[in-house]
């Protein structure tokens, strides 16, 4: 199987308190360095809670920030993480929030237009034929080319921000949060759909949520982030049903199911650390029943437990 | 573009103002074309003639020029300097604006410091300045005007497009191949076109009167060209003797610069999109009820609290959007009531009715009872509403940032909400707050009363929210998708609150979500809402273990459930019904599997036993099998 996406020691630091001349006060590192590869044709699901840097990691990977450290292959080559353009025809983005990632002020067609324009420099008839094609594989009607995005459902625009996805062409979608402002109804429709272009054109996703329940559902593999690092990862099917981490068993049983009896698994506070001053060792230890000293000094690195399973932590939890 | 004329014509003001600035406009651009004297020829002889003079029809200057004439020629000249004068520093701020907003940090930095500086002289001394520096001339006034407003627009336009720069529109056009100068010319410029003409339109009498100045100072129009400021000053020393050739331009100037401010006013109004919707109109203090058959005040009900026939519909110039169409439901002590439905299902509308929270205009109460131990709550007399709310029955809303007042302190907030219905004093308050904190579980509560909201993390703010609904004991608790905004372990957490909550205080709570799995781990019962109607309610268990209407079925079959693995999902194709076109009947038979003729005939009843009841003539009897 040939690796789609490879991500090494990818990091994000932010500057705090920036001055008019000379550096800034304070640094925040939002996603600590991060390797990770996704195969041709697979799903990886990133999920995690908010603040946890998901989605700084997805917009560095789609290049809409600048990474600190690490590089990001696709394919094997390496891209240049200075220009969009060419993050553009080899990696995709969709949006969380179908409506506001549409332009208010343009049609759908000139939104449709603009990527084969500038990625493909593809003709006019050239580029009508294609968005048709691409209209017609994500269920929309030809006739809303000329509509403006304010007369759409919220559902109907994410297909729209889906097919401007496709229309560039690029072999691995990033779908940050792609259902998370949808009803449940219309996301299972959206979900559905993406599964099926998935097939059609042989794509490879990586898909952000913090819905543990549709990561799972979408997802071949799944990599849990706390705090701006992976602490879990292993196959959809495993991970939650038989949980390493103590994070990953805690967002386990939080997660509401029909049919479990209501209980507070954590019996308190939950808070993140203060990213400008984290603590030295696991970020997660002083919310962990199993931390010891050892978890409060050093971080612990993402190791290899089980076939498809990584995972850190100095005490990962028996496997059932 | 038909719309913003009809705006503006609703407007009067503004309509006066566009006729007689119209008037003016077409005066001046014909003026050429008129069979004036030429307005420069002097005759001394003729001087200061009175107005209605053979030959002149508004008389004469003090060097025997034909006023009319040079009033015309004059007019025409001013308002095309103050025009230019708005276009150039619109275009020149605009441009400033632009590129400190998009490009941001120290390009930003630079730019916007440069402007404040230019901002910190005196306007008009600073116009002086540069005319001074430039020389008097009509062009240098000009120059002078523009730059002196240059700052106005460009802050004004910077701060829109910061707010455009991080939208995800413009990181789709980078992906999308852009370069930042189209980003700028294609995605930008479009959306702040409005505000542009909106700052316009507001300022260009200001730049007419501006430029009339420096001319009556004789830095503007240099002898014989006539100005309207010019005119002005040349007329001022005979301003005793011979009033009307003072007069006479400046009613000119009045007029025009009245015209202008109102037809800008108008402009503004009809362009904003926050007054287009109304959000400046002020809501009133309960929303306006509107029944035809008034329910008797007071009857006997079984259940704390009970909706009957509840009709609530929003009417928005000729359309009438039926958001809530006949929703009864009750809550016993210690009960919990789930409300599950989609967005626009009317739930939260339903939850708003109740105590009169819907804002109007435009919402109505169109028809029902919202009963708080049998006496009937809507239309009831302001000053009751206001003791109850919060009272007898509080609320907890979705967005706990938002709720909060962000300048003071969630101490201080809790307090206002006690003192509200009882007198208490300063110490006693604080008391009872940190005591509220404690019974919500914040952590350290004697140091969190002090905190302000953005120092606090969502699940404690929502702790705070709560607290404040439990501020003065209320016997019902309505909560709006009071976790929807938060973690899933958080959330959790504040579940098990609720839940300790209503059994050691036996609160009634309406628990209005989208989330089935919250549903089933926390309420008793379960009212499904679709298209502003009920279609399903009974025990919860009863409900999600055998639904008994389609929508109930399919809507449970869509929601991924942990622990089955990756799998296609059952999905509802379509959309709900907009509810200013609701169908005949069923409102769900367009996208229900099992729809039949009948279905959208008629009226279809809410039948069953008293708990548990569904709106369907062909119910699934079993759990939904057929589901495509």
């Amino acid at each position: 199987m040939s690796i789609a996406l490879q991500v090494t020691d990818l990091s994000k630091t932010f500057p705090v308190g920036k001055k008019l001349f000379g550096g800034a006060k304070g640094a925040v590192k939002a996603v600590h360095p991060i390797t990770l590869s996704v195969n041709t044709g697979e799903t990886l699901g990133i999920v995690g809670e908010s603040g946890c840097g998901k989605s700084t990691l997805a917009r560095m990977l789609v290049g809409l920030i600048p990474a600190t450290t690490g590089q990001i292959e696709i394919e094997g080559a390496a891209l240049n993480t200075a220009d969009p353009a060419d993050f553009g025809k080899r990696i995709q983005y969709v949006f969380q929030d179908p409506i506001s990632s549409l332009n208010p002020r343009k049609t759908i067609r000139q939104i449709m237009d603009a990527p084969l324009k500038l990625l493909h420099k593809m003709d006019r008839p050239a580029r009508e034929k294609r968005i048709l094609e691409i209209f017609d594989s994500v269920n929309l009607r030809a006739d809303f080319l000329d509509r403006y995005p304010h007369e759409f459902s919220g559902g109907q625009a994410q297909r729209i921000g889906i097919a401007r996805a496709l229309a560039a062409q690029a072999r691995i979608l990033i779908l940050d949060e792609p259902v998370s402002a949808l009803d449940v109804s219309v996301q299972a429709q959206v979900l559905n759909l993406l599964a099926d272009l998935k097939h059609e054109f042989g794509l490879t996703y990586l898909f952000i949520s913090h819905d543990l329940a549709v990561v799972e559902a979408v997802s071949d593999r799944i990599a849990v982030l706390y705090f701006g690092s992976v602490v879990e990862e292993g196959r959809a099917e495993e991970i939650f049903a038989n949980p390493r981490h103590p994070y990953t068993k805690l967002l386990a049983e939080s997660a509401p199911v029909v049919g479990r009896a209501l209980g507070d698994p954590e019996q308190g506070q939950a808070e993140l650390p203060n990213p400008l001053n984290p603590p030295p060792g696991c970020a997660f230890a002083n919310r962990c029943p199993y931390a010891s000293g050892q978890c409060r000094k050093t971080v612990p690195v993402l190791e290899q437990i089980g076939p498809d399973q990584r995972v850190a932590c100095y005490h990962p939890l028996p496997s059932a | 573009m038909s719309a913003f004329f009809k705006l503006l014509a609703r407007n009067r003001m503004a309509l006066g103002g566009l006729v007689v600035m119209g008037l003016v406009v077409v005066l001046a651009l014909i003026t050429p074309l008129l069979p004036l004297i030429d307005p420069d020829v002097t005759n001394t002889a003729d001087r200061f003639q009175p107005p209605f003079s053979p030959g002149h029809l508004l008389g004469t200057d003090q060097l025997g020029r034909d006023l009319l004439s040079r009033l015309l020629w004059g007019t025409r000249l001013s308002l095309a300097v103050g025009f230019a004068a708005a276009l150039f520093a619109a275009v020149a701020g605009a441009a400033v604006g632009i590129i400190a907003g998009f490009y941001g940090g120290r390009t930003d930095n630079v730019i916007m410091r440069g402007v404040d500086m230019l901002m910190a002289f005196p306007y008009i001394l600073l116009a002086l300045a540069i005319v001074a520096a430039l020389g008097p001339g009509l062009v240098n006034a000009l120059i002078a005007v523009s730059v002196v407003n240059i700052p106005f627009f460009a802050r004004n336009i910077r701060g829109i497009t910061v707010g455009l720069a991080h939208k995800e529109f413009v990181d789709a056009a980078k992906l999308a191949g852009m370069s930042n100068r189209r980003i700028i010319l294609s995605e930008i410029l479009p959306n702040v076109i409005p505000v542009i003409v909106i700052a316009m339109s507001t300022t260009i009498g200001w730049m007419i009167l501006e430029t009339a100045g420096l001319s009556f100072l004789g830095l503007g129009s240099q002898p014989p060209q006539a100005d309207l400021g010019s005119m002005l000053g040349e007329a001022r020393s005979a301003l005793i003797t011979n009033p009307h050739t003072s007069v006479i331009p400046g009613i000119m100037i009045l007029i025009i610069v009245m015209s202008i401010n109102l037809l800008g006013d108008g402009v503004r109004d009809a362009l904003d999109p926050r007054l287009k919707s109304g959000a400046l109109s002020r809501p009133m203090a309960a929303t306006r009820v509107d029944r035809k058959d008034k329910p008797a005040a007071r009857t006997q009900t079984e259940g704390l609290l009970s909706l009957e026939n509840l009709h609530t519909q929003f009417h928005v110039k000729n359309r009438v959007y039926k958001a809530v169409s006949g929703v009864s439901l009750s809550v016993k002590p210690g009960e919990c009531l789930g409300v599950i439905g989609e967005s626009g299902s009317g739930k939260s509308v339903t939850a708003l009715s109740i105590m009169g929270l819907v804002a109007s205009p435009p919402g109505v109460i169109t028809g029902g009872a919202a009963r708080l131990e049998g006496r009937d709550m809507i239309g009831a007399p302001y000053p009751e509403l206001r003791s109850l709310r919060g009272r007898r029955v509080a609320y907890i809303f979705q967005d706990p940032l938002a709720t909060l007042h962000p300048l003071y302190k969630v101490g201080d907030q809790l307090i206002e909400a006690i003192s509200c219905h009882r007198a208490i004093s300063k110490s006693d308050g604080r008391a009872k707050a940190i005591d509220l904190l404690r019974s919500v579980r914040i952590p350290n509560a004697e140091e969190r009363i002090d905190s302000y909201p953005h120092e606090m993390s969502g699940g404690m703010r929502q702790r705070v929210g709560i607290a404040m609904a439990l501020a003065n004991d209320p016997d019902v608790i309505i909560a709006d998708e009071p976790t929807t905004a938060l973690d899933v372990t958080v959330q959790a957490q504040i579940l098990s609150l609720l839940n300790d909550l209503r059994r050691e205080r036996g609160l009634a709570i309406i628990f209005i979500t989208h989330d089935f799995g919250v549903v089933a781990q926390l309420c008793d019962r379960v009212a499904v809402m679709y298209a502003g109607r009920i279609v399903e309610t009974g025990p919860t268990m009863a409900v999600l273990d055998a639904p008994a209407h389609p929508y109930t079925a399919r809507l449970i079959a869509c929601v991924p459930e942990l622990g089955a693995g990756k799998r296609k999902l059952e999905a509802i194709p379509g959309l709900p019904p907009s509810v200013d076109e609701l169908p005949m009947g069923c409102a769900f038979a367009p996208r229900c599997l099992r729809a039949q003729e009948a279905c959208q005939q008629g009226e279809i009843a809410l039948a069953g036993e008293d708990t548990r009841a569904v709106r369907c003539l062909f119910p699934e009897t079993t759990l939904a099998e057929e589901t495509a």
